[in-house]
């Protein structure tokens, strides 16, 4: 029978398996101060989002520069403004991030209308990440809806690069409709790794669509997993990943082993300015990434 | 802590010496009220005589020194398709002279957000350790409850603390900035009888409190009293004006804009305070607002006030100090919204009593 409380090990903590450095106690840095970057592509995605890539000139920073999976940016473009945005590339690349953004206010426009070669800002990176190294040997399900697949490419890159450490790979995905569908050209790819399970659905079809339609939840019907062995990562909108956990929930999965990022408007970043405080919680520090226990127990969190 | 004894014309003396070098800021008399009672705002002083250590408060808190309403963050130049960032600090040296013991912890709970933690803010760091600090012990208000909060006594976070014993103060030394400098004018030991008078002022400090909240159980009573009809009683009054956040000595949360100069050769990145009850506080582009009502806003002032701060640093952020009282225009003050918090549960046997 396997443990009814789980261990905690220590050790699997990411600063745990960092150099030791006893010397390191100074935290003060020049907070305001941004990495200049410089957009090396611009990929159409939809109507509505386009995929950046972003490379740090400076040599030394590029070097420095890494993230976990679920960790986001502050994007600066100067003169509009800064924002907040979670990496979707592979933590593998370093100093070289892609972030898919969505146009929808002052800086997002700005940075629509940029092309290849603009330089901007990053400050980063901060917060939570999905603790993939707690997964080892798990089965996994990662699930997004809408453009939650955007922080969901990082982890997805992150288990498909290293297939071998993880049982079983789910991979799911849900939009309104199929013109949303984000990096509809890595699906295949994903595939053919092999050994993984990727699905698709729409909730309203449009004439070229052959594949299913519902809402993300239906896609949980056909899935057998081990409770015990299972770890899952939800993305998207509040509606999609209160329904999506209570479904695995009913499945047997522990709500301290689903992990689901959260959006707030940010002003810092580093816990300061307060606009991202769920009731008493800052998303930027102690998120974005939670597990779905603090989630239900944060105030006004869904 | 080591403690001295000033004369008042000594007093007078180690401020026209600070003056000397330095800008002091300090509370000073800028207007009547209907009422008949003075005005007071912390604002540069230059001579000892526009100092008014007597003064009951002050409308605004002396924050600003810290966490201005407005502060540049950095700049940057364009040029030839490219941009520079500049950063700078401010750095010179000034005194706040006067401030009381819940200004003083309320810069204590600043100092907690800003100085420790992960991320230090050098905004904040270079201007408070570039401030001279003096405090002064003062009989509260009849609204103030810095007594309940624990903040009428201060240990640390000022670098001389004054009490008036009549013709001398009792300073209390922090730092050895202060030290030194008040070796500087003619303070003497502290004598038997002077302790007894300053613990006779300390009582009667104590003892001058007349409003009165219970606090620790406010925490839990938040989480299970979050959607009481209390918060909608009180958000039907709200304004959502933002003035209790501005004129806090403790509430620090904040926006950040970009402008770009008429020539279009330079933006500027600054930092504004801002207030959780505005409408646009919580809301993200696309449109969706995380807090679109006033009564929900309001709550999550108190919230933060008495459950998130507590949860982050064990104390609430509430100094007591009463200035939102005041300051609000539809009459909302703290004390009264948390006993009516209470007062839902006066029926209950094990109800959290307000503590008198």
């Amino acid at each position: 029978m396997p443990a009814l409380i789980h261990a905690y090990d220590v050790r699997q903590e990411a600063e745990m398996n960092q150099a030791l450095d006893f010397n390191r106690r100074l935290t003060l840095k020049p907070v305001a101060k941004v990495f200049k970057a410089e957009i090396t592509n611009v990929i159409r995605l939809t109507n509505m989002e386009k995929l950046f890539h972003l490379r740090i000139v400076d040599d030394a920073d590029r070097q420095r520069f890494t993230f976990l999976p679920g960790q986001f940016v502050m994007v600066e473009v100067p003169g509009y403004g800064e924002i907040p945005i979670s990496i979707s590339s592979s933590p593998s690349n370093k100093g070289y991030i892609e972030l898919c953004i969505r146009k929808a206010g002052t800086v997002t426009g700005a940075l629509h209308r940029a092309r290849r070669g603009a330089k901007v800002g990053i400050r980063g990176p901060f917060g939570t990440h999905f603790p993939l190294e707690q997964m080892t040997g798990k089965s996994i399900m990662l699930i997004a809806g809408g453009l939650g697949l955007a922080p969901l490419r990082a982890p997805i890159y992150y288990v498909t690069e290293n297939r071998t450490e993880f049982q079983d790979v789910h991979i799911l995905y849900g939009t309104k409709s199929p013109d949303q569908l984000l990096f509809d050209y890595q699906y295949e790819s994903w595939r053919r790794i092999g050994d993984v399970n990727i699905q698709i659905i729409v909730e309203q079809p449009n004439d070229s669509w052959d594949g299913p339609v519902g809402l993300i939840t239906e896609l949980l019907d056909d899935i057998e997993v081990d409770p015990d062995e299972t770890f899952a990562i939800v993305c998207g909108p509040p509606v999609m990943f209160k329904f999506v956990c209570q479904r695995l929930s009913e499945m047997g999965i522990p709500m301290d082993r689903m992990f689901v990022s959260l959006e707030r408007r940010m002003h810092c970043g580093m816990g300061k300015c307060c606009r991202c405080n769920v009731g008493s919680t800052y998303t930027c520090t102690d998120g974005p990434v939670f597990d779905y226990w603090t989630v239900i127990n944060l105030k006004e969190a869904i | 802590m080591l403690f001295k004894i000033l004369g008042k014309r000594e007093f007078r003396s180690f401020v026209d010496l600070v003056m000397s070098s330095n800008e002091i800021i300090a509370p000073k008399r800028v207007g009547t009220k209907a009422s008949g009672e003075p005005i007071h705002q912390f604002l540069p002083v230059s001579s000892f005589e526009e100092m008014d250590l007597d003064y009951k408060t002050t409308e605004y808190s002396a924050k600003t020194y810290f966490l201005p309403y407005r502060e540049n963050l950095c700049t940057f130049d364009f040029g030839d398709g490219d941009w520079q960032q500049d950063i700078s600090y401010r750095i010179q040296p000034r005194a706040i002279i006067g401030l009381h013991a819940h200004d003083i912890n309320a810069l204590v709970k600043l100092d907690k957000v800003f100085i420790r933690g992960r991320f230090p803010s050098p905004y904040y760091l270079s201007r408070r350790r570039n401030t001279f600090v003096v405090g002064i012990d003062h009989f509260p208000l009849e609204d103030e409850f810095s007594r309940s909060m624990g903040t009428h006594i201060v240990t640390h976070g000022f670098d001389l603390f004054l009490t008036d014993l009549g013709d001398r103060y009792f300073v209390a030394i922090a730092s050895d900035r202060g030290f030194n400098l008040l070796m500087r004018v003619d303070a003497r030991e502290v004598t038997d009888d002077d302790t007894h008078d300053y613990l006779e002022v300390r009582r009667r400090i104590r003892d001058g409190f007349k409003t009165h909240i219970s606090v620790h159980s406010l925490p839990n009573l938040l989480d299970l009293e979050f959607t009481s009809e209390v918060w909608k009683k009180w958000g039907e009054k709200c304004l959502s004006c933002g003035s209790c956040a501005m004129v806090c000595p403790t509430c620090y949360c904040y926006g950040v804009s970009e402008e770009v100069s008429m020539d279009f050769k330079h933006a500027t990145k600054t930092r504004q305070l801002y207030s959780c009850n505005l409408l646009d506080f919580a809301r993200v582009a696309g449109g969706h607002n995380f807090r679109p009502d006033r009564e929900t806003r309001l709550k999550y002032r108190y919230y933060h006030q008495h459950r998130g701060f507590m949860e982050a640093y064990d104390e609430p952020k509430c100094v007591g100090c009463n200035r939102c009282g005041r300051v609000c225009l539809a009459g909302i003050n703290p004390a009264a919204v948390i006993n009516d918090l209470y007062e839902e549960y006066r029926e209950c046997p094990l109800s959290f009593t307000p503590t008198t």
